[in-house]
Protein backbone atom coordinates (compact mmCIF):
# COMPACT_ATOMS: atom_id res chain seq x y z
CA UNK A 1 0.00 0.00 0.00
CA UNK A 2 3.26 2.39 0.92
CA UNK A 3 4.16 2.00 -2.38
CA UNK A 4 1.16 2.78 -4.19
CA UNK A 5 1.39 5.80 -1.68
CA UNK A 6 4.48 6.62 -3.29
CA UNK A 7 3.89 6.70 -6.45
CA UNK A 8 0.58 8.57 -6.21
CA UNK A 9 2.87 11.46 -4.70
CA UNK A 10 5.53 11.41 -6.97
CA UNK A 11 2.43 11.88 -9.85
CA UNK A 12 1.51 15.09 -7.54
CA UNK A 13 5.05 16.22 -6.81
CA UNK A 14 5.42 16.28 -10.71
CA UNK A 15 1.98 17.51 -11.43
CA UNK A 16 2.53 20.66 -9.33
CA UNK A 17 5.53 21.06 -11.39
CA UNK A 18 3.93 20.43 -14.84
CA UNK A 19 1.56 22.52 -13.71
CA UNK A 20 3.63 25.28 -13.79
CA UNK A 21 5.52 24.09 -16.98
CA UNK A 22 2.15 24.45 -18.86
CA UNK A 23 1.58 28.16 -18.41
CA UNK A 24 5.01 29.11 -19.33
CA UNK A 25 5.30 26.34 -22.42
CA UNK A 26 1.47 25.85 -22.92
CA UNK A 27 -0.28 28.82 -22.27
CA UNK A 28 2.32 31.33 -23.60
CA UNK A 29 4.08 29.33 -25.51
CA UNK A 30 8.04 30.18 -24.02
CA UNK A 31 9.91 26.87 -24.68
CA UNK A 32 11.76 26.00 -21.52
CA UNK A 33 13.77 22.87 -21.49
CA UNK A 34 15.88 23.84 -17.89
CA UNK A 35 12.73 23.93 -15.78
CA UNK A 36 13.70 21.04 -13.39
CA UNK A 37 16.58 23.86 -12.56
CA UNK A 38 14.21 26.13 -11.16
CA UNK A 39 13.10 22.96 -8.84
CA UNK A 40 16.78 21.89 -8.00
CA UNK A 41 17.41 25.81 -6.83
CA UNK A 42 14.30 25.10 -4.77
CA UNK A 43 15.11 22.34 -2.95
CA UNK A 44 18.38 22.91 -2.11
CA UNK A 45 17.20 26.34 -0.39
CA UNK A 46 14.62 24.67 1.24
CA UNK A 47 17.36 21.71 2.35
CA UNK A 48 19.70 24.62 3.40
CA UNK A 49 17.93 26.48 5.32
CA UNK A 50 16.60 23.61 7.39
CA UNK A 51 19.88 22.00 8.18
CA UNK A 52 21.67 25.28 8.55
CA UNK A 53 19.16 27.43 9.84
CA UNK A 54 17.09 25.22 11.47
CA UNK A 55 14.18 26.62 10.21
CA UNK A 56 10.49 24.50 10.20
CA UNK A 57 9.82 22.37 7.07
CA UNK A 58 7.15 24.63 6.10
CA UNK A 59 9.12 28.22 6.31
CA UNK A 60 11.98 26.05 4.21
CA UNK A 61 9.33 25.17 1.68
CA UNK A 62 8.22 29.06 1.67
CA UNK A 63 11.87 30.07 1.13
CA UNK A 64 12.39 27.75 -1.28
CA UNK A 65 9.80 28.86 -3.60
CA UNK A 66 10.62 32.50 -2.77
CA UNK A 67 14.31 31.70 -4.28
CA UNK A 68 13.45 29.59 -7.28
CA UNK A 69 10.51 32.70 -8.01
CA UNK A 70 13.41 35.27 -7.78
CA UNK A 71 15.64 33.01 -9.91
CA UNK A 72 12.94 32.62 -11.95
CA UNK A 73 12.23 36.44 -12.36
CA UNK A 74 15.95 36.69 -13.32
CA UNK A 75 16.68 34.23 -16.09
CA UNK A 76 13.45 35.41 -17.64
CA UNK A 77 14.39 38.74 -17.53
CA UNK A 78 17.51 38.18 -18.92
CA UNK A 79 16.67 35.79 -22.00
CA UNK A 80 12.95 36.24 -22.47
CA UNK A 81 14.11 39.11 -25.26
CA UNK A 82 15.59 36.21 -26.95
CA UNK A 83 13.77 34.41 -29.96
CA UNK A 84 12.14 31.53 -29.60
CA UNK A 85 14.77 29.24 -30.52
CA UNK A 86 17.20 31.18 -28.64
CA UNK A 87 15.25 31.15 -25.62
CA UNK A 88 15.05 27.49 -25.93
CA UNK A 89 18.74 26.42 -25.52
CA UNK A 90 19.45 29.74 -23.05
CA UNK A 91 16.59 27.81 -20.37
CA UNK A 92 18.96 24.33 -21.36
CA UNK A 93 21.71 26.17 -20.61
CA UNK A 94 20.40 27.75 -16.99
CA UNK A 95 19.49 23.58 -16.56
CA UNK A 96 23.07 22.23 -17.22
CA UNK A 97 24.57 25.93 -15.27
CA UNK A 98 22.41 24.88 -12.17
CA UNK A 99 23.41 21.10 -12.72
CA UNK A 100 27.10 22.14 -12.34
CA UNK A 101 27.03 24.49 -9.39
CA UNK A 102 25.18 21.93 -7.08
CA UNK A 103 27.73 19.19 -8.34
CA UNK A 104 31.00 21.50 -7.86
CA UNK A 105 29.92 24.10 -4.73
CA UNK A 106 30.83 21.04 -2.36
CA UNK A 107 31.23 23.47 0.52
CA UNK A 108 27.66 24.49 0.22
CA UNK A 109 25.45 21.58 -1.54
CA UNK A 110 28.22 18.57 -0.85
CA UNK A 111 28.71 17.95 -4.38
CA UNK A 112 27.61 14.76 -5.58
CA UNK A 113 27.13 13.59 -1.88
CA UNK A 114 24.04 15.79 -1.62
CA UNK A 115 22.30 17.12 1.59
CA UNK A 116 20.49 14.12 3.73
CA UNK A 117 18.81 13.70 6.66
CA UNK A 118 16.71 16.47 6.10
CA UNK A 119 13.91 17.00 8.30
CA UNK A 120 10.25 15.43 8.34
CA UNK A 121 7.46 17.55 8.07
CA UNK A 122 5.30 17.68 10.64
CA UNK A 123 1.69 19.62 11.48
CA UNK A 124 1.81 20.19 15.09
CA UNK A 125 2.80 16.53 16.88
CA UNK A 126 1.71 14.82 13.81
CA UNK A 127 4.69 13.44 11.54
CA UNK A 128 3.77 14.31 8.26
CA UNK A 129 6.37 11.72 6.76
CA UNK A 130 4.35 8.85 5.78
CA UNK A 131 3.37 8.20 2.85
CA UNK A 132 0.00 8.33 3.03
CA UNK A 133 0.14 11.56 5.13
CA UNK A 134 2.78 13.04 2.57
CA UNK A 135 0.35 11.98 -0.05
CA UNK A 136 -2.12 13.88 1.70
CA UNK A 137 0.01 17.26 1.94
CA UNK A 138 1.39 16.93 -1.73
CA UNK A 139 -2.48 16.65 -3.74
CA UNK A 140 -3.27 19.61 -1.66
CA UNK A 141 -0.66 21.42 -2.84
CA UNK A 142 -1.45 20.03 -6.17
CA UNK A 143 -5.18 20.99 -6.07
CA UNK A 144 -3.73 24.88 -5.12
CA UNK A 145 -1.49 24.79 -7.56
CA UNK A 146 -4.16 23.40 -10.06
CA UNK A 147 -6.95 26.18 -9.29
CA UNK A 148 -4.36 28.79 -9.48
CA UNK A 149 -3.78 27.65 -13.26
CA UNK A 150 -7.69 27.36 -13.61
CA UNK A 151 -8.06 31.24 -12.68
CA UNK A 152 -5.06 32.17 -14.58
CA UNK A 153 -6.39 30.89 -17.45
CA UNK A 154 -9.62 31.72 -17.37
CA UNK A 155 -8.61 35.61 -16.89
CA UNK A 156 -7.91 38.42 -18.94
CA UNK A 157 -4.24 38.04 -17.95
CA UNK A 158 -4.45 34.54 -19.22
CA UNK A 159 -6.02 35.44 -22.64
CA UNK A 160 -3.38 37.72 -23.28
CA UNK A 161 -0.72 35.08 -22.71
CA UNK A 162 -2.44 32.89 -25.36
CA UNK A 163 -2.40 35.96 -27.47
CA UNK A 164 1.60 35.92 -27.14
CA UNK A 165 1.54 32.63 -28.13
CA UNK A 166 -0.68 32.66 -30.86
CA UNK A 167 1.12 36.17 -32.15
CA UNK A 168 3.66 37.83 -29.48
CA UNK A 169 3.89 40.97 -32.74
CA UNK A 170 0.06 41.31 -33.07
CA UNK A 171 -0.57 41.54 -29.66
CA UNK A 172 2.33 44.34 -28.77
CA UNK A 173 0.71 46.35 -31.77
CA UNK A 174 -2.26 46.62 -29.60
CA UNK A 175 -0.87 47.80 -26.49
CA UNK A 176 0.30 45.27 -24.63
CA UNK A 177 3.77 45.27 -22.98
CA UNK A 178 4.78 41.08 -23.51
CA UNK A 179 7.80 41.33 -21.80
CA UNK A 180 6.10 41.88 -18.70
CA UNK A 181 3.52 39.36 -19.34
CA UNK A 182 6.20 36.82 -20.27
CA UNK A 183 8.37 37.52 -17.13
CA UNK A 184 5.29 37.26 -14.72
CA UNK A 185 4.69 34.14 -16.38
CA UNK A 186 8.18 32.67 -16.04
CA UNK A 187 8.29 34.08 -12.56
CA UNK A 188 5.22 31.59 -11.55
CA UNK A 189 6.22 28.50 -13.56
CA UNK A 190 9.51 28.67 -11.98
CA UNK A 191 7.40 29.13 -8.28
CA UNK A 192 5.15 26.18 -9.16
CA UNK A 193 8.77 24.24 -10.02
CA UNK A 194 9.66 25.76 -6.96
CA UNK A 195 6.81 24.20 -4.73
CA UNK A 196 6.91 21.13 -6.33
CA UNK A 197 10.74 20.77 -5.61
CA UNK A 198 10.91 21.87 -2.02
CA UNK A 199 8.11 19.57 -1.27
CA UNK A 200 10.09 16.63 -2.60
CA UNK A 201 13.20 17.69 -1.17
CA UNK A 202 11.09 17.12 2.59
CA UNK A 203 9.41 13.99 1.40
CA UNK A 204 12.69 12.00 -0.08
CA UNK A 205 14.58 13.86 3.08
CA UNK A 206 17.58 13.82 0.76
CA UNK A 207 18.54 16.26 -2.35
CA UNK A 208 21.61 15.55 -4.40
CA UNK A 209 22.56 17.00 -8.02
CA UNK A 210 20.83 14.19 -9.41
CA UNK A 211 17.30 14.73 -7.67
CA UNK A 212 16.60 17.08 -10.37
CA UNK A 213 18.63 17.00 -13.62
CA UNK A 214 18.82 18.01 -17.38
CA UNK A 215 17.12 14.92 -18.71
CA UNK A 216 14.39 15.48 -15.76
CA UNK A 217 13.48 18.90 -17.56
CA UNK A 218 12.90 17.12 -20.70
CA UNK A 219 10.66 14.81 -19.09
CA UNK A 220 8.58 17.57 -17.67
CA UNK A 221 8.35 19.26 -21.04
CA UNK A 222 7.90 16.09 -22.80
CA UNK A 223 4.86 15.55 -19.75
CA UNK A 224 3.38 18.33 -20.91
CA UNK A 225 3.52 17.68 -24.49
CA UNK A 226 2.17 14.36 -23.63
CA UNK A 227 -1.19 15.82 -21.88
CA UNK A 228 -1.88 18.11 -24.39
CA UNK A 229 -0.41 21.37 -24.16
CA UNK A 230 -2.01 24.64 -22.77
CA UNK A 231 -4.91 22.31 -21.75
CA UNK A 232 -5.50 22.59 -18.21
CA UNK A 233 -5.75 19.00 -17.46
CA UNK A 234 -2.93 17.92 -19.62
CA UNK A 235 -0.02 18.54 -17.58
CA UNK A 236 -1.29 16.22 -14.84
CA UNK A 237 -2.21 13.33 -17.01
CA UNK A 238 0.76 13.75 -19.06
CA UNK A 239 2.79 13.67 -15.29
CA UNK A 240 0.71 10.82 -14.11
CA UNK A 241 1.09 8.38 -16.95
CA UNK A 242 5.14 8.91 -17.28
CA UNK A 243 5.78 8.41 -13.83
CA UNK A 244 3.09 5.36 -13.46
CA UNK A 245 3.68 3.42 -16.50
CA UNK A 246 6.99 2.31 -16.33
CA UNK A 247 5.77 0.97 -12.81
CA UNK A 248 3.12 -0.12 -14.99
CA UNK A 249 5.43 -2.17 -17.60
CA UNK A 250 7.58 -3.87 -14.75
CA UNK A 251 4.15 -6.03 -13.91
CA UNK A 252 4.01 -6.93 -18.01
CA UNK A 253 5.82 -10.18 -17.12
CA UNK A 254 8.64 -10.03 -19.26
CA UNK A 255 12.22 -12.49 -18.96
CA UNK A 256 14.17 -11.27 -16.70
CA UNK A 257 17.14 -10.97 -19.14
CA UNK A 258 16.07 -8.78 -21.30
CA UNK A 259 13.16 -7.00 -18.99
CA UNK A 260 15.11 -3.56 -18.20
CA UNK A 261 15.11 -2.75 -22.06
CA UNK A 262 12.45 -3.94 -23.01
CA UNK A 263 10.39 -1.78 -20.80
CA UNK A 264 12.22 0.95 -22.24
CA UNK A 265 11.59 -0.24 -25.60
CA UNK A 266 7.85 -0.61 -25.00
CA UNK A 267 7.60 2.77 -22.79
CA UNK A 268 9.49 4.70 -26.19
CA UNK A 269 7.43 3.31 -28.74
CA UNK A 270 4.12 3.73 -26.86
CA UNK A 271 4.97 7.95 -26.32
CA UNK A 272 5.74 7.65 -30.66
CA UNK A 273 2.81 5.82 -31.18
CA UNK A 274 0.93 8.39 -29.07
CA UNK A 275 2.56 11.10 -30.86
CA UNK A 276 2.16 10.30 -34.64
CA UNK A 277 -1.92 9.28 -33.52
CA UNK A 278 -2.52 12.61 -31.51
CA UNK A 279 0.41 15.77 -31.73
CA UNK A 280 -1.70 17.67 -29.55
CA UNK A 281 -1.96 15.49 -26.94
CA UNK A 282 -4.12 13.41 -25.26
CA UNK A 283 -6.32 16.64 -23.87
CA UNK A 284 -4.81 19.04 -26.32
CA UNK A 285 -6.84 20.34 -29.20
CA UNK A 286 -5.86 20.60 -33.30
CA UNK A 287 -6.96 24.00 -33.44
CA UNK A 288 -8.28 24.87 -29.98
CA UNK A 289 -9.95 27.79 -28.30
CA UNK A 290 -10.60 29.29 -25.13
CA UNK A 291 -8.60 27.25 -22.47
CA UNK A 292 -11.74 25.99 -20.19
CA UNK B 1 -2.09 69.18 -35.43
CA UNK B 2 -1.66 66.00 -37.10
CA UNK B 3 0.34 62.59 -37.34
CA UNK B 4 3.28 63.87 -39.06
CA UNK B 5 6.41 61.70 -40.62
CA UNK B 6 9.67 63.91 -41.22
CA UNK B 7 12.28 62.58 -43.08
CA UNK B 8 11.79 59.19 -42.77
CA UNK B 9 15.30 56.60 -43.80
CA UNK B 10 15.33 52.96 -42.78
CA UNK B 11 18.36 51.15 -43.90
CA UNK B 12 18.54 46.99 -43.56
CA UNK B 13 21.93 45.84 -43.94
CA UNK B 14 22.86 48.71 -46.29
CA UNK B 15 19.75 48.02 -48.15
CA UNK B 16 17.64 51.22 -48.06
CA UNK B 17 14.07 50.70 -47.94
CA UNK B 18 12.25 54.25 -47.08
CA UNK B 19 14.58 57.58 -47.92
CA UNK B 20 13.93 61.07 -46.92
CA UNK B 21 9.87 60.48 -46.97
CA UNK B 22 8.07 62.86 -44.95
CA UNK B 23 4.12 63.86 -45.13
CA UNK B 24 1.38 64.74 -42.59
CA UNK B 25 -2.07 63.56 -42.08
CA UNK B 26 -4.94 65.57 -40.65
CA UNK B 27 -7.30 64.74 -38.34
CA UNK B 28 -10.63 63.48 -40.35
CA UNK B 29 -8.54 63.34 -43.55
CA UNK B 30 -8.02 59.90 -45.50
CA UNK B 31 -4.99 59.56 -46.66
CA UNK B 32 -3.68 56.31 -49.07
CA UNK B 33 -0.17 55.30 -49.44
CA UNK B 34 0.35 53.91 -52.46
CA UNK B 35 3.29 52.75 -54.83
CA UNK B 36 4.14 49.18 -56.34
CA UNK B 37 5.78 46.16 -54.36
CA UNK B 38 8.50 47.00 -52.35
CA UNK B 39 8.22 50.62 -52.47
CA UNK B 40 8.08 50.98 -48.55
CA UNK B 41 4.73 50.89 -47.82
CA UNK B 42 4.43 48.90 -45.07
CA UNK B 43 8.08 49.91 -43.60
CA UNK B 44 6.59 53.00 -43.16
CA UNK B 45 4.05 51.43 -41.14
CA UNK B 46 6.37 49.42 -38.92
CA UNK B 47 8.71 52.69 -38.28
CA UNK B 48 5.20 54.25 -37.41
CA UNK B 49 4.25 51.76 -34.95
CA UNK B 50 7.62 51.11 -33.57
CA UNK B 51 7.91 47.75 -34.82
CA UNK B 52 11.25 48.89 -36.83
CA UNK B 53 13.57 51.93 -35.52
CA UNK B 54 14.39 54.44 -38.29
CA UNK B 55 17.52 54.99 -39.45
CA UNK B 56 17.13 58.57 -39.60
CA UNK B 57 13.85 60.71 -38.83
CA UNK B 58 10.89 60.87 -37.04
CA UNK B 59 7.00 60.48 -36.21
CA UNK B 60 5.38 63.16 -34.43
CA UNK B 61 1.52 62.78 -33.14
CA UNK B 62 0.14 66.48 -32.55
CA UNK B 63 3.46 67.15 -30.82
CA UNK B 64 4.80 64.35 -29.32
CA UNK B 65 7.46 62.53 -30.93
CA UNK B 66 6.96 58.50 -31.18
CA UNK B 67 10.39 57.65 -32.03
CA UNK B 68 12.14 55.25 -29.61
CA UNK B 69 8.82 53.87 -28.32
CA UNK B 70 7.88 50.15 -28.08
CA UNK B 71 4.49 48.86 -30.03
CA UNK B 72 3.02 48.65 -26.94
CA UNK B 73 4.28 52.17 -26.06
CA UNK B 74 3.06 53.61 -29.78
CA UNK B 75 -0.72 52.27 -29.50
CA UNK B 76 -1.03 53.80 -26.07
CA UNK B 77 -0.02 57.15 -27.25
CA UNK B 78 -3.20 56.46 -29.81
CA UNK B 79 -2.03 54.62 -33.10
CA UNK B 80 -3.68 51.33 -33.88
CA UNK B 81 -2.72 49.36 -36.82
CA UNK B 82 -3.78 46.24 -39.18
CA UNK B 83 -1.33 43.59 -41.08
CA UNK B 84 -0.95 43.21 -44.90
CA UNK B 85 -1.10 39.24 -43.61
CA UNK B 86 -4.03 39.20 -41.64
CA UNK B 87 -2.77 38.86 -37.79
CA UNK B 88 -5.30 37.79 -36.19
CA UNK B 89 -5.55 35.26 -32.92
CA UNK B 90 -7.22 32.30 -34.89
CA UNK B 91 -7.57 29.91 -31.68
CA UNK B 92 -9.15 32.37 -29.76
CA UNK B 93 -12.48 33.54 -30.66
CA UNK B 94 -14.07 36.48 -32.72
CA UNK B 95 -15.05 38.04 -29.46
CA UNK B 96 -12.01 37.64 -27.61
CA UNK B 97 -9.75 39.14 -30.90
CA UNK B 98 -11.61 42.33 -29.75
CA UNK B 99 -11.36 42.22 -26.20
CA UNK B 100 -7.62 42.06 -26.07
CA UNK B 101 -7.54 45.51 -27.92
CA UNK B 102 -9.29 46.63 -24.75
CA UNK B 103 -7.35 48.83 -21.97
CA UNK B 104 -7.95 47.29 -18.79
CA UNK B 105 -7.28 50.46 -16.77
CA UNK B 106 -8.09 49.16 -13.51
CA UNK B 107 -5.46 46.52 -13.19
CA UNK B 108 -7.85 43.89 -14.62
CA UNK B 109 -5.69 42.31 -16.56
CA UNK B 110 -2.51 41.53 -14.19
CA UNK B 111 -1.71 38.75 -12.37
CA UNK B 112 -3.49 39.79 -9.04
CA UNK B 113 -6.53 40.60 -10.44
CA UNK B 114 -6.75 37.02 -11.74
CA UNK B 115 -5.85 35.58 -8.76
CA UNK B 116 -7.09 37.93 -5.76
CA UNK B 117 -9.68 40.56 -7.61
CA UNK B 118 -12.11 38.61 -9.17
CA UNK B 119 -14.94 41.00 -8.92
CA UNK B 120 -12.78 43.89 -10.21
CA UNK B 121 -11.74 41.71 -13.27
CA UNK B 122 -15.37 40.69 -14.22
CA UNK B 123 -16.33 44.34 -13.59
CA UNK B 124 -13.90 45.51 -16.25
CA UNK B 125 -14.05 42.07 -18.52
CA UNK B 126 -17.73 43.58 -19.02
CA UNK B 127 -17.10 46.86 -20.13
CA UNK B 128 -14.41 45.41 -22.71
CA UNK B 129 -17.29 42.79 -23.81
CA UNK B 130 -19.77 45.54 -24.34
CA UNK B 131 -17.11 47.57 -26.32
CA UNK B 132 -15.79 44.75 -28.41
CA UNK B 133 -19.65 43.98 -29.24
CA UNK B 134 -20.53 47.50 -30.31
CA UNK B 135 -16.94 47.11 -32.41
CA UNK B 136 -18.70 43.88 -34.16
CA UNK B 137 -21.98 45.33 -34.99
CA UNK B 138 -20.06 48.38 -37.01
CA UNK B 139 -18.72 46.13 -38.94
CA UNK B 140 -21.57 43.48 -39.10
CA UNK B 141 -19.81 40.43 -37.74
CA UNK B 142 -21.45 40.25 -34.20
CA UNK B 143 -23.61 37.13 -35.05
CA UNK B 144 -19.82 35.61 -35.75
CA UNK B 145 -19.00 36.59 -31.84
CA UNK B 146 -18.78 33.16 -30.61
CA UNK B 147 -16.60 32.00 -33.42
CA UNK B 148 -12.56 30.94 -33.35
CA UNK B 149 -11.53 33.86 -35.58
CA UNK B 150 -9.43 30.98 -38.00
CA UNK B 151 -13.03 29.02 -39.05
CA UNK B 152 -13.94 32.65 -40.67
CA UNK B 153 -13.69 33.63 -44.11
CA UNK B 154 -10.84 36.01 -45.77
CA UNK B 155 -13.49 38.50 -45.65
CA UNK B 156 -14.86 37.94 -42.46
CA UNK B 157 -11.14 38.21 -41.15
CA UNK B 158 -10.53 41.58 -42.68
CA UNK B 159 -13.25 42.96 -40.96
CA UNK B 160 -12.74 41.40 -37.73
CA UNK B 161 -9.17 43.44 -37.97
CA UNK B 162 -10.79 46.41 -38.93
CA UNK B 163 -13.42 45.68 -35.79
CA UNK B 164 -9.94 45.32 -33.65
CA UNK B 165 -8.85 48.40 -34.96
CA UNK B 166 -12.07 50.43 -34.46
CA UNK B 167 -12.37 48.96 -30.62
CA UNK B 168 -8.57 50.57 -29.99
CA UNK B 169 -10.33 54.02 -30.05
CA UNK B 170 -7.06 55.42 -31.73
CA UNK B 171 -6.76 58.43 -33.02
CA UNK B 172 -4.60 56.93 -36.05
CA UNK B 173 -6.03 54.06 -37.50
CA UNK B 174 -3.32 52.36 -40.15
CA UNK B 175 -4.86 49.81 -42.83
CA UNK B 176 -2.80 47.64 -44.79
CA UNK B 177 -4.38 47.09 -47.93
CA UNK B 178 -7.95 46.73 -46.22
CA UNK B 179 -9.75 45.63 -49.25
CA UNK B 180 -7.25 43.21 -50.77
CA UNK B 181 -9.16 39.83 -51.83
CA UNK B 182 -12.40 40.97 -50.72
CA UNK B 183 -15.58 40.72 -52.31
CA UNK B 184 -17.67 43.82 -53.46
CA UNK B 185 -20.07 44.27 -50.25
CA UNK B 186 -17.16 43.96 -48.09
CA UNK B 187 -14.99 46.44 -50.09
CA UNK B 188 -18.62 48.90 -49.83
CA UNK B 189 -19.10 48.03 -46.01
CA UNK B 190 -15.26 48.94 -45.35
CA UNK B 191 -15.26 52.08 -47.45
CA UNK B 192 -18.60 53.17 -45.50
CA UNK B 193 -16.40 52.54 -42.56
CA UNK B 194 -13.54 54.34 -43.47
CA UNK B 195 -15.47 57.41 -44.36
CA UNK B 196 -17.39 57.17 -41.11
CA UNK B 197 -14.09 56.81 -38.76
CA UNK B 198 -12.82 59.99 -40.51
CA UNK B 199 -16.00 62.31 -40.49
CA UNK B 200 -15.62 61.10 -36.22
CA UNK B 201 -12.40 62.47 -36.37
CA UNK B 202 -10.26 60.07 -36.80
CA UNK B 203 -6.54 60.05 -38.93
CA UNK B 204 -6.46 57.09 -41.32
CA UNK B 205 -3.66 56.21 -43.54
CA UNK B 206 -4.37 53.13 -45.60
CA UNK B 207 -2.06 51.10 -48.03
CA UNK B 208 -4.13 49.77 -51.04
CA UNK B 209 -3.44 48.45 -54.74
CA UNK B 210 -7.10 49.03 -55.74
CA UNK B 211 -6.94 52.52 -57.12
CA UNK B 212 -10.27 52.33 -57.81
CA UNK B 213 -11.16 52.41 -54.13
CA UNK B 214 -7.86 54.75 -53.26
CA UNK B 215 -10.31 57.05 -55.45
CA UNK B 216 -13.11 57.05 -54.23
CA UNK B 217 -12.50 56.66 -49.97
CA UNK B 218 -8.91 59.17 -49.81
CA UNK B 219 -8.59 62.77 -49.57
CA UNK B 220 -5.11 62.96 -49.97
CA UNK B 221 -2.52 60.35 -51.53
CA UNK B 222 1.35 60.07 -50.68
CA UNK B 223 3.00 57.53 -53.76
CA UNK B 224 6.19 56.00 -53.23
CA UNK B 225 8.79 54.40 -55.40
CA UNK B 226 11.71 52.39 -54.34
CA UNK B 227 11.19 54.27 -50.20
CA UNK B 228 10.99 57.37 -52.20
CA UNK B 229 8.17 59.69 -52.24
CA UNK B 230 7.30 60.54 -55.77
CA UNK B 231 3.96 62.76 -55.53
CA UNK B 232 1.54 63.49 -52.50
CA UNK B 233 -1.91 65.43 -53.34
CA UNK B 234 -5.50 64.94 -54.21
CA UNK B 235 -6.36 61.58 -56.12
CA UNK B 236 -7.19 62.98 -59.20
CA UNK B 237 -4.03 64.45 -59.32
CA UNK B 238 -1.65 61.95 -58.17
CA UNK B 239 -3.11 59.14 -60.23
CA UNK B 240 -2.39 61.03 -63.25
CA UNK B 241 0.82 61.60 -62.09
CA UNK B 242 3.66 60.90 -65.38
CA UNK B 243 5.99 59.63 -62.32
CA UNK B 244 3.25 57.57 -60.54
CA UNK B 245 2.04 55.97 -63.76
CA UNK B 246 5.43 54.96 -64.74
CA UNK B 247 5.68 53.56 -61.23
CA UNK B 248 3.11 51.24 -61.08
CA UNK B 249 2.75 50.15 -65.39
CA UNK B 250 5.83 51.20 -66.28
CA UNK B 251 7.27 54.54 -68.17
CA UNK B 252 4.40 53.79 -71.37
CA UNK B 253 1.64 53.22 -69.19
CA UNK B 254 -1.42 56.29 -68.89
CA UNK B 255 -3.68 55.88 -66.06
CA UNK B 256 -6.97 57.50 -65.66
CA UNK B 257 -8.88 57.76 -62.47
CA UNK B 258 -11.85 56.29 -61.82
CA UNK B 259 -15.19 56.02 -59.28
CA UNK B 260 -15.61 52.13 -58.36
CA UNK B 261 -18.48 50.41 -60.03
CA UNK B 262 -20.70 49.11 -57.24
CA UNK B 263 -20.56 45.55 -58.96
CA UNK B 264 -17.34 45.01 -59.74
CA UNK B 265 -14.91 42.07 -59.26
CA UNK B 266 -13.04 41.75 -55.98
CA UNK B 267 -9.86 41.11 -57.76
CA UNK B 268 -10.16 43.54 -60.30
CA UNK B 269 -7.48 46.33 -59.42
CA UNK B 270 -8.57 49.78 -61.37
CA UNK B 271 -4.90 50.72 -62.03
Amino acid sequence: MNYLFHLLTSCCLYSIITVGLNLVVGMAGLPSFGHAAFAAVSSYAAALTALHLGVSPWIGILIGTAVASLAGAVVGAVSLRLREDYLALATFGIGLLVASVARNWTSMTRGPLGLGNLPTLTLGPCSLGSPPAFFAVSALALLASFLFSYCVAASPFGRVLRAIREDEIAIMTYGKNTTRYKVTIFTVGAALAGLGGSLTAFYVQYISPDTFTVMDSVLLVLMVILGGMGSLGGPLLGAFVLVLAPEILRFVGLPAGIAPWARQLIYGALLVALMLRRPQGVLGRVSSGPVR
Amino acid sequence: MALEVLDLRKEFDGLVAVDQVSFRVEHGKVTALIGPNGSGKTTIFHLITGLVVPTRGDVVLDGRSLRGLAPFQVFRQGVARTFQNIRLFRDMSVMENVMLVHRYAGGGETLAAAIARRRLTKKEDETARAAALSSLKMVGLEAKKDALAGTLSHGQRKLLELARAVAADAQVLLLDEPTAGVFPDTREKIHQLVRQLASAGRMILFIEHDMRFVASVADQIIALNHGCKIAEGAPDVVLANEAVVAAFLGPQAHVQCRAPKPDSDAGDHGV
